[in-house]
């Protein structure tokens, strides 16, 4: 390390702890702030240094548990610099990168639009793309701006990195079309097909010549195993394969992972065919870093979940789960968790700060309908919480089982009220809102501040 | 009463929730016991004038909007028929734009639209990206206010005489100039605000199923009876009250 980047390193450090002392939060971000404000190249310097080199997770959904599985498995031979609460912009790359003392490999979570700077300053050893769904779009635009974004990144990379995409998805499966170096992953168990493509399904026709996709299996939103009849494109090859899914729900599913590295049982603690999805792109990547197949099992095993994200939280004789929902493809993806049994009591909170999208026209794309008669109470919260309430009205829930409360706190503590002793209380926060849950759950001593967390 | 609605490519331009509105209409329909039967108009299929009460067309990506633009080029004529007939119509964001005389690239290239609205939108480098509030008058002497959200790069520049939907009072609108947003052609009103637009602007929903329902029946738009709209008056309480800080027009 030379001198100044040692001096500047040490500095933020400091910061680090400093921002913490003063109950400022995590501290997740501050440092690498200032280091990315004084030097952005410090950057570049630091994941130089990291003997294993650099891998980076992008995509619409799911990095942050993608990431987080991966951070199991690769943690057990690696000493890791690992961006754990989704601290995703450069700035929490350079404090993760800053905190990492002694760390081997780079485990970086991204941001979509900062991928191509990412790309371009950490020069990785592996690129992981999961999907590109409609999200945010007052903040990203539409999703064909992201994907040309990474068609320019993924250009760039040098040939010795390795691209591991989601062939499932037609726009990110293109990005590694013709590329030596890729690792394709997708699902293949037409038991869990959806009947039809979801109301507002994204990139439904086809990158060649604009026909619809027939898809053989649409397995969430648009991911799936599509073809156009119309000039033969289809999903590519795969080399990392999900089969002989089972057990699909609340409480986890069991699969196998199908790959020239062999065969991986997997045993999975998370909901939902989504989180089949996560973990079989953690395991995709991790193969392709040289990760022997039994540490992939071993690693995933255990894993129960990653910050906000589906966790389960004791509360007094009941459970709190919550399901962080921001987008419709998420959202739709948690509520299908629940159909198979639908919780009594559901609270749904909508917040529109910048992080979570100000523009809150999104719910209407959740197909919140099929659940709707089945539950008998929505306490719908947050600084949107009439909005929300709207939708829901207007998606068949009559008005005597929906309760308007904006503040959180109270929309928690009546949710909590409603739900009977020795049961649980899901919660479907945006983002905003699940750290100002989170953050009302550590003042009653319930979850722990997220910096103190360990994997 | 049978309200037959025209749903111009739902499976290409549904970026902003646009079931939303539709569901909006349903169910103010359905509270008035009224039936709103809804049908798609896809790519080749024809509009016939008269068959319907209202037409709706929404936003896409623009990937999706340049898949429809030549065929909705080709549906002008018949849109433009409708319209003239009696026909309500609302367009949002993308279907407002692609409704009009057409749209002009960064490049300069022309993609001609449907000639509905008197109109003409050029591209631009920075979108336009926020709250709206809206003031309106579609009935002379009855004002109303329009909150919504609008994301848009193309500036669109009305005609001399050309009627907004309202003016301005924070936010982008048209062209971020003008202090127009939105046009009105008799029944039919074009904006780029989304959100969905009627659930929080349930007197907008109401003049359009009146003005669908003055088509069906060949009599003046009826007054309908008045809803508790609680909920609704909240959440646009909330969106204009966004609109709100973030100051004057843009």
């Amino acid at each position: 390390m030379g001198l100044r980047l040692g001096l500047e390193t040490l500095a933020a450090r400091g910061v680090g702890a400093l921002s913490r002392a003063a109950g400022r939060g995590g501290g997740t971000t501050l440092p690498g702030k200032l280091l990315w404000k004084i030097d952005p190249a410090a950057v570049d310097a630091l994941a130089a240094r990291l003997p294993a080199g650099v891998a980076l997770v992008s995509g619409t959904n799911g990095k942050t548990t993608t990431t987080a599985m991966a951070a199991r498995v690769l943690g057990r031979d690696h000493r890791l610099a690992w961006n754990r609460a989704g601290a995703n912009l450069l700035s929490g790359i350079a404090s993760a990168l800053v905190a990492a003392n002694g760390a081997e490999l780079g485990l970086l979570e991204v941001d979509e639009a900062a991928l191509p700077e990412a790309i371009e300053r950490t020069r990785p050893r592996a690129v992981l793309l999961t999907n590109l769904f409609r999200d945010q779009l007052d903040r990203y635009g539409e999703l064909e701006v992201v994907a040309e974004r990474w068609r320019g990144a993924v250009e760039r990379l040098p040939d010795e990195t390795v691209l591991v995409v989601n062939a499932d998805d037609p726009v990110v499966a293109d990005l590694a079309d013709g590329r030596d170096r890729a690792v394709r992953f997708g699902l293949d168990d037409v038991r869990h097909a959806r009947p039809s493509l979801q109301h507002a399904a994204d990139s439904k026709y086809c990158l060649r010549c604009g026909a619809p996709y027939v898809y053989e299996a649409a397995y969430v939103g648009h991911l799936g195993d599509y073809r156009c009849d119309a000039c033969g494109h289809a999903r590519p090859q795969l080399d990392v394969t999900a089969v002989d899914i089972d057990h699909v729900g609340m409480h986890g599913s069991r699969f196998r992972v199908v790959s020239g590295h062999g065969e991986i049982e997997v045993d999975l603690a998370l909901p939902g065919l989504y989180n089949v999805y996560n973990a079989l792109a953690a395991s995709a990547l991790a193969l392709a870093l040289d990760t022997p197949p039994a540490s992939v099992a071993g690693g995933l095993e255990g894993f129960s979940a990653a910050f906000g994200r589906f966790e389960r939280i004791p509360a007094g004789g009941k459970r709190i789960v919550m399901l962080l929902v921001k987008n419709p493809a998420g959202a739709n993806e948690a509520l299908r968790t629940l159909e198979t049994g639908v919780p009594p009591v559901l609270v749904i909170a909508l917040n529109d700060a910048i992080a979570d999208g100000r523009d809150v026209s999104w719910i209407w794309d959740v197909d919140f309908e099929p659940i709707l008669p089945h539950v008998e109470r929505v306490v719908a919260s947050g600084d949107r919480a009439a909005e929300l309430g709207l939708r829901l009205v207007y998606g068949g829930l009559a008005t005597d089982r929906l309760e308007v409360v904006p503040g959180l706190e109270a929309a928690l503590d009546r949710g909590l009220e409603l739900v009977e002793a020795g049961t649980e209380l899901v919660v479907l926060p945006t983002y905003t809102a699940m750290l100002a849950l989170r953050g009302v759950l550590a003042e009653r001593g319930l979850v722990r501040p997220y910096w103190e967390r360990t994997t | 009463m049978r309200i037959r609605v025209g749903h111009l490519y739902p499976e290409y331009l549904n970026i902003y929730a646009d079931r939303g509105n539709i569901a909006v209409l349903a169910r103010r329909a359905a509270l008035r016991g009224h039936e709103l039967e809804v049908s798609p108009i896809g790519l080749g299929d024809a509009v016939e004038p008269g068959a319907h009460d209202l037409l709706y067309v929404g936003g896409g990506q623009d990937r999706e909007q340049a898949l429809v633009a030549p065929d909705l080029e080709e549906k002008g004529e018949a849109v433009r028929a409708a319209v003239d007939g009696g026909a309500a119509l609302l367009a949002v964001c993308g279907g407002y734009q692609l409704l009009g005389r057409g749209y002009r690239g960064r490049d300069g290239s022309f993609m001609p639209g449907a000639g509905l609205f008197p109109h003409e939108t050029v591209a631009g480098d920075t979108r336009m990206i926020g709250d709206v509030l809206l003031e309106c008058e579609l009935t002379p002497g009855s004002r109303q206010q329009l909150a919504g959200f609008e994301n848009h790069a193309g500036r669109t520049v009305l005609d001399d005489g050309a009627e907004p939907l309202g003016r301005v009072v924070y936010g982008f609108g048209n062209d971020g100039r003008s202090g127009r947003e939105g046009c009105r052609v008799a029944r039919a009103v074009g904006t780029y605000l989304h959100g969905p637009l009627l659930p929080r602007n349930p007197w907008l929903a109401d003049w359009l199923l009146a003005q669908a329902l003055a088509h069906a029946t060949g009599a003046h738009p009826p007054a309908l009876e008045p809803l508790p709209d609680d909920l609704e008056r909240e959440a646009f309480r909330v969106s204009a009250s966004r609109a709100r800080d973030r100051g004057g027009r843009g």
